[in-house]
């Protein structure tokens, strides 16, 4: 892995006359992109832009004055790889007792306990949010362990209910139908709007999860 | 003291809080929401001396009725109406005073979809995150309204506005034209299914919502048939799920969404589709 993701395996796209869709060719580039347009924006190196929206391996800018403008300065980045030193981290405590830990275990190979210590080893990085506020899409499992979702999905999944699906994990913030394998759950508030910030994952922020003793 | 609040007597199919909605958190997955019709929100806002920006009401189709304990001053305006104050019609699109305990009623839109009533020092519910919008996609914000649901309302902060000669109230459209820029993954559709887009075929569905307009008509053919990976969607995004009917995406929109968006409408042409009714006629209109 090169320590810079050269700019021309970086592809911008107009959307609309207001915003740019700039797509990287996976999505370890794309998160490196994202982390250095937050560097450049808090460094006041960056034209105004309403939204950074990043997700799977794109990085959409919206609200931007001079979209042409900015899409050929992009082209001309050197976009360091991912710096874990200067983002922010958390950590989650968290009960493995999710309904498919064994369906999950059985997909790895590996007894409940050894699915356990792979999970709660591995580092994880808030690559994207969706589905709902506060939502974060965390990699950080290497993509062996990557998981179908559920044939069916719950109509209803509690809220703090850890989950996979494909190489991402995530925690849902409220009670909601959902379609990720369950292993499981955490008392920590990811969403709450009386709290600044809002959302306890952003894009970005470094996460580990910790076992609770039971 | 005066009782700044208002009574909800009838809450109509859908009436919800709107004001400029909560844009820079799409990041965090928080729909940006505010007022569909932006242009009559704002303008229903000036006629009652409010800030553009002030929490105003947003109706669906049939309107409402409100009890407010105090006396106010109130603008309806968005699509047209009967207006009445207890029981006596009033001027729609003009400021009317309604005095306290006096039933305000909004009538079914005659035309167009969503009536915008504004009062003086606009509804005053409990911010999250810096807006007063409801947020129908992620459930932030104050819940649609019920009957017997009380809101508060702000202290007014000016005389009410004066709108010179003819008032700027634009008319619902009887064929929705929108200016569409393709792209992002307009590549992702054969050469026909865009010409089939910017074709005479479509008409606005029954299913639409604050979250999207969405269209009948035939379906857009894909040229590539792979998934997309989940990527940033803006307001006006016209996103084509399985089914080919083409959605415009409005102000609850998904933050994130893994349908490919073949173009994206103009900013300036979605107050109108707020405003258009099932069956009207849309025509996606290219520009470069």
């Amino acid at each position: 892995m090169s320590a810079t993701a050269p700019a021309r395996d970086l592809r911008v796209l107009p959307v609309g006359d207001r915003a740019l869709l700039v797509e990287l060719p996976g999505g370890r580039e794309a998160e490196a992109l994202h982390a250095e347009l937050l560097r450049r924006r808090a460094a006041g190196l960056l034209p105004p832009v309403r939204e950074i929206v990043p997700a799977a391996r794109t990085v959409l800018l919206d609200g931007v004055d001079h979209p042409r403008a900015l899409a050929r300065e992009l082209a001309g980045w050197v976009i360091p790889d991912l710096d874990p030193r200067t983002e922010r981290s958390v950590e989650i405590p968290v009960r493995y007792d999710g309904p498919d830990l064994p369906d999950v275990a059985a997909l790895w190979g590996v007894s409940v306990e050894a699915a356990v210590r792979i999970h709660a080893s591995a580092r994880f990085r808030v690559a994207f949010c969706g589905f709902a506020p506060g939502f974060g899409y965390l990699t950080g499992l290497p993509q062996r362990y990557a998981v179908p979702r559920r044939a069916t999905p719950r109509t209803t999944v509690p809220a703090g209910s850890l989950a996979l699906a494909g190489v991402y994990s995530g925690v849902y913030p409220r009670s909601s139908p959902g379609g990720w394998q369950l292993i499981g759950s955490t008392d920590a508030a990811l969403w709450d709007p009386a709290r600044e910030p809002a959302a306890l994952l952003s894009p970005g922020t470094r996460v580990r999860f910790v076992p609770e003793a039971r | 003291m005066t009782d700044r609040a208002l009574a909800v007597v009838r809450a109509g199919a859908l009436t919800t809080v709107q004001d400029g909605g909560r844009p820079g958190h799409a990041h965090l997955g928080v729909p940006r929401s505010g007022a569909l019709d932006a242009r009559a929100a704002h303008l229903a806002n000036r006629l009652v001396g409010n800030n553009e920006g002030a929490a105003v009401l947003e109706t669906t189709l049939d309107g409402c009725a409100l009890r407010p304990r105090c006396a106010v001053v109130t603008v309806v305006g968005g699509a047209p109406c009967a207006v009445a104050v207890d029981g006596r019609p009033v001027a729609w699109g003009a400021p009317v005073r309604v005095p306290a305990g006096a039933l305000l009623e909004v009538g079914r839109a005659v035309r167009g979809v969503r009536s915008y009533v504004a009062f003086t020092g606009g509804i005053f519910v409990h911010p999250v995150l810096g807006s007063r919008s409801t947020d129908l996609l992620s459930g932030l914000g104050p819940e649609p309204l019920t009957v017997g649901a009380v809101l508060p309302l702000g202290e007014p902060c000016g005389p009410p506005g004066r709108v010179d000669g003819a008032l700027p109230w634009c008319a619902p459209p009887a064929e929705l034209v929108l200016r569409i820029r393709l792209g992002p993954r307009d590549d992702w559709f054969t050469r026909q299914a865009i010409g089939l887009l910017t074709g005479p075929g479509y008409r606005v569905s029954s299913a639409s919502n604050r979250i999207g307009l969405r269209t009948e008509g035939p379906p857009l053919e894909r040229a590539v048939a792979r998934e997309l990976p989940s990527e940033g969607m803006v307001l006006g995004a016209v996103q084509v799920p399985p089914d080919g009917r083409p959605v415009v995406f409005l102000a609850d929109h998904p933050t994130t969404g893994g349908y490919p968006v073949v173009g994206v409408v103009d900013g300036r042409d979605l107050a109108a589709a707020a405003q258009a009714v099932p069956g009207t006629p849309v025509r996606f209109t290219p520009v470069l």
